[in-house]
């Protein structure tokens, strides 16, 4: 058991050691402090890598939750061919990352794309826009991508929660006459509370740590507009070499996840023990 | 006067009700489905009609010529025998270290396994680059950058946590009462292991060689860091390679190249999907 344990923990310690060493690849690791964390203060690409960061990742994970949880609601009416739904609306969950960029890829293409083919056609635009490399375009174009790919996993969650609601809370409240917006409210979303803080905690996790989908559609650009923070950790690592930085920057991006799960958490305790 | 009474019944509002409720799931469908039939098309439609202007989702004349020609690149075929290799061989590891763990786990109740589990959990903070970086160094020391073993070995420690996790809900399930009852009857403790848990766990063994397989096939920050020569590439990298050379006849051999990639994903959903519809995802949810 130990072991195992090891395996996974020993790497990690020695990763964020690295961050308090100025090591660039091929020399020697020395420690240095928190000169890193100097550094990045006065790095104008560090900020503006954690902007579009913090950008994406609230977007993102703000359309994920409420698109997933009024899916998993409809799903939950017993409406016919519902379960035929809920097993195609797992179809982008079943993709390769890698595949799931490539397919958005084919769809804001300038000139096969399907997007530009149906707005021309539609008389909507007059010539081509090539989205993923536009200013205005590129980070709406990701972030489109990013929530459809996540709306899956979000809806089977809220499904999953919304199952273990028990029927006879929803009995009662017809027999006292609750509206079904009143039902809405003070029973379901009272329940499902945990689950809606599993959900945003992780989602939060996993899109503030994007990395495949953005480099296959944009490698960060146009310009580093849509360089998110795995992808400058990557880039100083990689193709700079800046490596004892790149482990900083990954410092950094634990340090905001862990005060954004501190700070969210903390606020979804108070409300359930008030 | 029929009317407005026919309007005001319940079950006419419900139809109606309904009726948008279906109206609404299909356009999450649509939104959801699109990319994945418009690159299915594409990969069947001819160069010249992918370049025609016009949008259509069902081509006008079929062709295999895409896939064709997938098949005589022989990086693109090299890449596939080296995705099926990598993702075997972690497969086998990462469940014959996991399996005696999960065991372990879940039957001794220690105080190492609250803090395994723990980890497991808060391991998900951690971007990948904090555990590439120390790892990339481990092989770089023992020059197994930019080979297959080494982007194994990466795999098996990014997998095990998960995979530990999945299994030890497994032996959660068995009733200790079996082993007890077999070591009354005499049974020594390996005849216990595999005459008893062995095939109980095989259908979760299962599953957990194809997610392993399967999370192997799919990933990409590690092998495009790992891997620097061209012969290596896993199927991930010669994808992302392929489209930073597009040109007009790349887009159709592409799509069709994406679709065979999803193919391993697709069966390991149909499979998954059974083991979350017999509750075991919602077991995990309720706590």
């Amino acid at each position: 058991m130990v072991p195992v344990l090891l395996i996974s923990f020993i790497p990690l310690v020695r990763g964020i050691y690295i961050g308090f060493t100025d090591y660039e690849l091929g020399g020697q690791i020395s420690f240095s402090g928190l000169e890193n964390y100097r550094i990045m203060l006065q790095d104008r690409f560090f900020w503006r890598s954690m902007g579009v960061g913090f950008l994406w990742t609230t977007v993102v994970t703000a359309l994920q939750i409420s698109l997933g949880l009024i899916l998993a609601l409809l799903l939950n009416q017993g409406l016919r061919w519902t379960s035929l739904y809920s097993v195609l609306m797992l179809v982008p969950w079943a993709m390769p990352p890698i595949v799931r960029g490539l397919m958005w890829r084919q769809i804001y293409s300038p000139d096969t794309g399907a997007l530009n083919l149906i707005l021309t056609q539609m008389g909507l635009i007059d010539a081509p826009i090539n989205w993923l490399t536009s200013f205005e375009w590129a980070i709406p174009a990701i972030i489109v991508a990013g929530v459809w790919g996540e709306i899956p996993k979000a809806a089977l969650f809220f499904l999953a929660g919304l199952k273990t609601i028990p029927g006879s809370l929803y009995e009662a409240a017809e027999l006292d006459g609750a509206s079904a917006f009143r039902q809405f409210r003070h029973i379901t979303l009272p329940m499902m509370k945990p689950i809606m803080a599993a959900v945003v905690s992780l989602s939060f996790m996993w899109n503030f740590n994007a990395f495949g989908l953005i480099w296959i559609l944009t490698q960060g650009g146009p310009g580093g507009l849509t360089r998110l923070p795995m992808l400058a950790a990557y880039e100083e690592a990689f193709r700079y070499g800046y490596v004892g930085y790149a482990a900083a920057i990954g410092n950094v991006m634990v340090i905001i996840i862990s005060l954004f799960l501190f700070f969210y958490l903390r606020v979804q305790l108070k409300e359930r023990t008030s | 006067m029929q009317i407005s009474k026919l309007l005001a019944s319940r079950s006419l509002k419900r139809r109606i009700g309904n009726l948008l409720m279906h109206g609404l799931i299909l356009t999450f469908l649509l939104y959801l489905l699109f990319p994945l039939i418009w690159m299915i098309s594409t990969s069947f439609k001819t160069t010249a009609e992918i370049y025609s202007g016009i949008p259509s989702l069902i081509p006008k004349v079929f062709t295999g010529e895409h896939y064709l020609t997938v098949f005589q690149e022989e990086r693109l075929l090299k890449s596939i025998a080296n995705s099926l290799y990598v993702g075997i061989i972690t497969a086998i590891i990462v469940v014959m270290i996991s399996l005696p763990a999960a065991y372990a786990l879940s039957r001794y109740k220690t105080a190492v396994n609250k803090v395994v589990m723990g980890w497991i959990l808060t391991s998900q903070i951690f971007p990948a680059i904090l555990i590439m970086i120390p790892l990339f160094l481990v092989l770089r020391s023992l020059h197994l950058t930019d080979t297959l073993s080494g982007l194994v070995l990466v795999y098996v420690v990014w997998d095990i946590p998960f995979v530990l996790w999945m299994l030890q809900g497994y032996v959660k399930e068995i009733p200790i009462e079996l082993e007890e009852a077999a070591a009354i009857d005499g049974a020594s403790q390996t005849q216990i292991i595999y005459k008893i848990i062995m095939p109980l766990l095989l259908p979760a063994i299962g599953a957990a060689v194809l997610f392993a397989f399967i999370s192997a096939w799919n990933e990409f920050f590690f092998a495009l860091v790992l891997l620097k020569s061209p012969d290596l590439s896993t199927l991930p990298v010669e994808l992302a390679r392929y489209t930073g050379i597009e040109g007009q006849s790349r887009t159709g051999p592409l799509a069709a190249a994406s679709f065979i990639a999803t193919i391993p994903s697709i069966v390991l959903f149909a499979i998954l999907r059974k083991w979350f519809s017999s509750g075991a995802l919602q077991g995990a949810v309720k706590g």
